[in-house]
């Protein structure tokens, strides 16, 4: 096994597996202290009008220092490949972000993502230069279609955006896996420490998380607990379980059994005994 | 105050009345918005941040200023 488990997006080398988003939060200092608590070295964030009238709004900046924490403005909130583009391109503006989050949305109920409007976008993105990791559908052609596209990661959706429903389509998550060298990502739709656990065993490369940590009663251990889940998910998927079975098998040597003669020796004579009618079975056929 | 020296524009959807000759960098610099955190766009076109002191502003210029806010 190797020995250093190292994360690469778009040439960028990470060691969290955890992307957590900025939303949601009752603050930013809230926000800035669940994100130490995850452990994560990217974070999402959203591209939005300054209140100029306002001065007294804190800065998310002036909280999560970019140098530290890389931030990946998304495009929350736009259901347009048009209001996508202009959105990425004011985020590399604000600071030269070339590592996008790209998310057309379709439905304003359900936020599935409209695949259509994404395609395009990734296409004329990834042209100008930037490196895109797209929010999809867990449809394994739609993703296939992303990567020749140019993405730079695949995120499909464990469930609707903030819905905490968990995976609800395994199979196509590891269907994607199996097609894809890319990062996988699953964003959106974890709701527990066991959902990012099940993502990362499926051999998913990383989890998005915002709202399960954000909304959860108690942020700071909801935050660690997904740190450690998907460390311990990585983990697990690395270690290369064990075929499951149907039936026990002990885990303890028979070796040294304290039992009686008869016991101690069932299964050999049972064994003997399967032997001598099998013998006395040929004997008759010839 | 003379009105036929000032002119009207949208900054953030929001209507502004600026003097004449006015330059972008003059805005930023009124509205206090510290220029290494945002992004400008200036009729629907990105300006480049390093010439906003060039670009003189014309009655009705629609300016949008963004930042980073919290985001999923």
């Amino acid at each position: 096994m190797k020995k250093k488990d190292i994360f690469v997006i778009a040439k960028k080398k990470f060691s969290s597996r955890l992307i957590v988003g900025t939303g949601k939060y009752k603050n930013m200092k809230e926000c800035a202290k669940a994100i130490k608590m995850s452990g994560a070295q990217i974070v999402t964030v959203a591209v939005r009008r300054v209140n100029i009238f306002d001065k007294s709004k804190p800065l998310l900046m002036d909280y999560i220092d970019p140098k530290k924490i890389t931030y990946l403005p998304n495009t929350a909130g736009c259901f347009t490949s048009k209001e996508a583009l202009r959105t990425l391109r004011l985020a590399r503006e604000i600071g030269g972000w070339k590592l996008v989050k790209l998310e057309v949305l379709g439905d304003k109920k359900n936020l599935f993502p409209d695949m259509i409007e994404t395609l395009n976008s990734t296409e004329i993105l990834t042209k100008e230069g930037f490196s895109v990791m797209v929010y999809c559908n867990d449809d394994p052609l739609m993703a296939k279609r992303l990567e020749n596209a140019g993405a730079s990661a695949i995120m499909p959706l464990a469930a609707p955006i903030g819905s905490g429903l968990g995976i609800q389509n395994k199979t196509n998550l590891k269907i994607i896996r199996l097609q894809t060298k890319l990062p996988l990502i699953v964003d959106a739709g974890i709701g527990q420490a066991s959902d990012a656990v099940e993502a990362m065993e499926l051999g998913c490369d990383g989890v998005l998380i915002n709202t399960a940590i954000a909304k959860a009663k108690h942020p700071y251990e909801m935050a660690e607990a997904m740190k450690l889940a998907v460390i311990s998910g990585r983990k697990s998927f690395l270690s290369g379980r064990i075929r499951p079975n149907l039936f026990g098998s002990a885990s303890t040597s028979k070796k040294g059994l304290i039992l009686s003669f008869f016991l101690k020796n069932f299964f050999f004579l049972n064994f003997f005994f399967l032997k001598v009618c099998f013998l006395i079975f040929l004997s008759i056929i010839f | 105050m003379n009105k036929k020296n000032k002119i009207k524009i949208t900054v953030n959807g929001k209507q502004l009345t600026v003097n004449l000759k006015f330059s972008l960098k003059n805005l930023i610099e009124k509205l206090k918005t510290p220029i290494n955190k945002v992004a400008i766009e200036m009729n629907r076109e990105i300006v480049n941040k390093n010439k906003i002191s060039k670009i003189i502003l014309k009655s009705g210029d629609k300016i949008e200023i963004v930042h980073f806010i919290g985001g999923g």
